[in-house]
């Protein structure tokens, strides 16, 4: 790792600084790095002056940024370490480059390059093929195959599942993603400026203090913009209530998906509560509008401190009541416990974040560390359980919301007041890299700018936890039984779109 | 005259029953839930619809529907609900109709695989598998009853010269079978522990995802056979639970019918307090009423004076 430059999370970086170097000593910088622990959070491809380059960024408990030259065709890091396997995918698919020796080389998201090599994957995208992709088959007599999706039962997004069973055990799960493939990363680069925010936040509907979160602050790193402490203060409680939403919302679902209704129906009430805080806060349920490069579109007051501490004070036992309802049901524990195991040392080889990542034992929570807004200030939760099965991500995400709460409740006594928004010119540094991190509520959030010589967007590459944590559900149901898939998969509940972009 | 006005009686008020589950399902999660009726205004708003058919399937998938609907009609025919006697009764009808209702399970069966959906197929080899081992509890109980009234008659079981009841003779023995019962009735009925009937995900489900193939009048009869088959069987719990026979006709349909809507009620607090249990648990749930009516079987024997 010694070739590569130590940054910090929202640093501005000249691009000129990015240590340059040949491909094989790129690669094995990044392999010794994975191989001491070190995971990937981003790795892709660009092009500048008509020549394609790529750039990492690893994290050990610091950060480091490398670069090199790509080559049309490179030896696999893949086919050393797992950790770098979706990326290399991504890479051969957005732009055209080759990774030999990858042990599963297909499409991620099916849709042809920017760079117009040819396809790597020789895939003939005229036509549309939803379900009838290339997959991993397991042959045999007593062996069949369930395809799922990508049209569902239900209100979630479109995904293909496709399970190899014996009876009711699942050998494998394939999963292909893709349906929803906006081409979120290339519009980001042409849009004006005051647009970005608006298609940060919707890169996934249910993060969007997370994305929008990312963006601002890279913006702001960027151009050189200050934040207040008193929109810190707002921003770090709009992304708590995010998470604290998300996992109410989840641990119902969780508890009607093993047909236990009515904690379900109480945490559907107490979701939409917490819902109005976020309104009360920035005057959307779902946070949009809230945060922009310089600081948040609405100042909390007094009244609006008083109200969210009122409505804390009311919700927080009726959470606490209502999770003791789930967790202490025998016919509910024992459903959940040992379903959908994903053991520690499977986790650190696909490297999973956020809660799924907690749940395995994995420590790693990007508030802490790599902290943004006020996070440095605040206490870092720690799980009881961490087994890695249902159990474990269930129980994971109690904990976070009443640690969230704490946090909120001890944000709201301070006394900064954020100062009012004013939209301004914004001018990006030219030839600079920043890569910001933060813990949405489904984990590592991150985004990445690079800039041109006259200051506009040479590439900005978005990464969603869901993209590292859709290959932990595919392992959590090795040997597991296929009628257990809807409650893993409710466990992880991970992200279509922002996995698609 | 009454056996044939007792037995429209009760296909009128089959489908209010359920309803009654959903309203006590309701009540627990803090909600109103659907009207009563609710099962009536599905019914008119079914039948009124038409039939969609895949191209790949056969005349099998169509029958499925009509031949589990009158299999199901037809133990409501032979079963002396409330105590009047049943419009039909001959020697040795509970074999003929328990095997019917294996003919209309079959049916079932044959039609989810009929659509050849991986989802169907996975649904009715479960089906198949927990209703063979929900047999042998029936077909244990039957083997008691003979023992104790030396008939295999409905009618004869709770009509005839020796009628079980609870209060009977062998009132001890009968408690094991009620609680046998009433598991075999989740089982057959796809009720929670053993299944989930309102869930929306298919790889989960036993017996839903096999209609899902089905719609408009089809669907209306396989929902019409699944209440009069829950009928029936909390029909026979409620004959063994009921202590009193009355002389009065009225009164006795009245506390019967009370019984029942009772063990509807029992159903719907059974699925709120409990989830399901893990797929593989369930053989080891559906085998356990069984163990019980074995023992009561050898109760019967009198091995120890």
């Amino acid at each position: 790792m010694d070739k590569l430059l130590h940054i910090q999370n929202n640093e501005k970086v000249n691009r000129a600084d990015i240590p340059h170097l040949p491909f094989d000593t790129f690669r094995q910088q990044l392999l010794a790095c994975a191989a001491a622990g070190g995971q990937v959070v981003q790795f892709f491809a660009y092009e500048d002056q008509g020549v394609s380059k790529l750039l990492a960024v690893m994290r050990t408990d610091k950060l480091y940024v490398g670069g090199c030259d790509a080559p049309d065709s490179f030896a696999s890091l893949t086919a050393e370490s797992e950790k770098f396997h979706m990326f290399e995918r991504e890479i051969g698919e957005q732009y055209g480059l080759k990774a030999e020796g990858h042990p599963w080389y297909k499409m991620v998201r099916y849709h042809a390059n920017c760079s117009g090599k040819k396809d790597v994957f020789d895939n003939d995208y005229n036509q549309d093929i939803p379900g009838n992709y290339p997959y991993f088959s397991v042959e045999g007599e007593t062996v069949h195959e369930v395809a799922v999706g990508p049209v569902h039962a239900g209100i979630i997004e479109p995904g293909h599942f496709r399970f190899q069973c014996c009876g009711e055990r699942v050998f494998h799960l394939e999963i292909q993603l893709g349906y929803q493939h906006r081409g979120v990363e290339k519009l980001l680069q042409s849009v004006p400026m005051k647009r970005m925010p608006i298609i940060a936040e919707t890169i996934a509907g249910d993060t969007t203090i997370g994305h929008g979160l990312c963006q601002a602050q890279a913006i702001e790193s960027l151009a050189g913009l200050q934040v207040d402490e008193g929109a810190k203060i707002v921003r770090t409680i709009a992304l708590e209530l995010e998470r604290i939403a998300n996992h109410i919302g989840d641990l119902g679902a969780l508890s009607i998906d093993v047909a236990f209704g009515p904690p379900a129906a109480y945490f559907g009430r107490i979701r939409g509560e917490y819902l109005n805080l976020s309104q009360i806060l920035g005057g959307n349920r779902f946070g949009r509008g809230l945060v922009r490069a310089g600081g948040v579109t609405h100042i909390m007051g007094d009244e609006q401190k008083q109200l969210l501490r009122d409505k804390l004070d009311e919700l927080t036992p009726e959470v606490e009541n209502v999770s003791e309802l789930i967790f202490s049901s025998p016919s509910v524990t024992g459903r959940f416990d040992n379903t959908g195991i994903v053991s520690k040392e499977n986790a650190e080889k696909i490297g999973l974040v956020g809660y799924a990542g907690r749940a395995c034992g994995l420590k790693y929570d990007a508030r802490v560390s790599f902290p943004t807004e006020c996070y440095g200030g605040l206490p870092a939760n720690s799980n009881n359980r961490t087994d890695g099965d249902v159990c474990s991500r269930a129980r994971v995400r109690r904990e976070e919301v009443m640690h969230s709460t704490r946090l909120i409740t001890s944000l709201l006594d301070r006394k900064e007041e954020a100062q009012s928004y004013t939209p301004q010119e914004i001018q990006l540094a030219s030839q600079s890299f920043v890569v910001s991190i933060n813990e949405g509520w489904r984990g590592e959030v991150s985004h990445c700018i690079l800039t041109d010589e006259k200051g506009g967007i040479l590439r900005y590459k978005v990464k969603d936890p869901s993209f590292h944590n859709w290959t932990g559900l595919a392992l959590s149901l090795r040997d597991e039984g296929i009628s257990d898939f809807p409650l893993c998969n409710k466990s992880f509940n991970l992200s279509y779109c922002g996995f698609d972009l | 005259m009454e056996s044939i006005f007792s037995f429209c009686f009760a296909i009128l008020i089959a489908p209010l029953l359920p309803a009654v589950i959903q309203k006590v399902k309701a009540n627990f999660g803090g909600r109103q839930g659907p009207p009563l009726l609710i099962n009536y205004y599905t019914m008119a708003k079914l039948f009124k619809k038409g039939s969609v058919y895949s191209t790949s399937t056969t005349f099998v998938f169509r029958m499925g529907p009509v031949v589990g609907c009158a299999t199901s009609l037809m133990m409501l025919l032979f079963f002396p609900l409330a105590g009047v006697a049943p419009v039909f009764s001959f020697h040795g009808d509970v074999l003929i109709l328990f095997y019917l209702m294996g003919l209309g399970r079959f049916f079932t069966i044959l039609a989810a695989l009929d659509t050849a959906s991986p989802f169907e197929g996975m649904g009715a080899a479960r089906e198949a598998f927990f209703s063979t081992l929900a047999e042998a509890t029936i077909f244990g109980i039957l083997v008691l009853f003979y023992r104790l009234t030396g008939s295999l008659s409905f009618a004869e079981f709770f009509t005839g010269t020796q009628p079980i009841a609870i209060t009977g003779a062998h009132g001890a023995q009968l408690i094991l079978v009620i609680i046998a019962l009433y598991i075999v009735m989740l089982t057959e009925n796809s009720r929670v522990p053993i299944d989930d009937p309102t869930t929306h995900l298919e790889l989960t489900m036993i017996h839903e995802v096999m209609i899902l193939d089905h719609s408009g009048p089809d669907l209306a009869l396989i929902e019409l056979g699944a209440w009069f088959k829950l009928l029936f069987y909390s029909g026979f719990l409620a004959m063994l639970l009921d202590p009193f026979q009355l002389q009065n006709v009225w009164l006795n349909g009245l506390l019967f019918y009370a019984v029942v809507t009772f063990i509807y009620i029992t159903i719907g607090t059974v699925e709120s307090i409990t989830a399901r249990y893990k797929m593989n648990m369930v053989p080891k749930f559906i085998l356990t009423p069984f163990i019980l009516v074995f023992f009561a079987t050898i109760l019967t024997m009198e091995l120890i004076k």
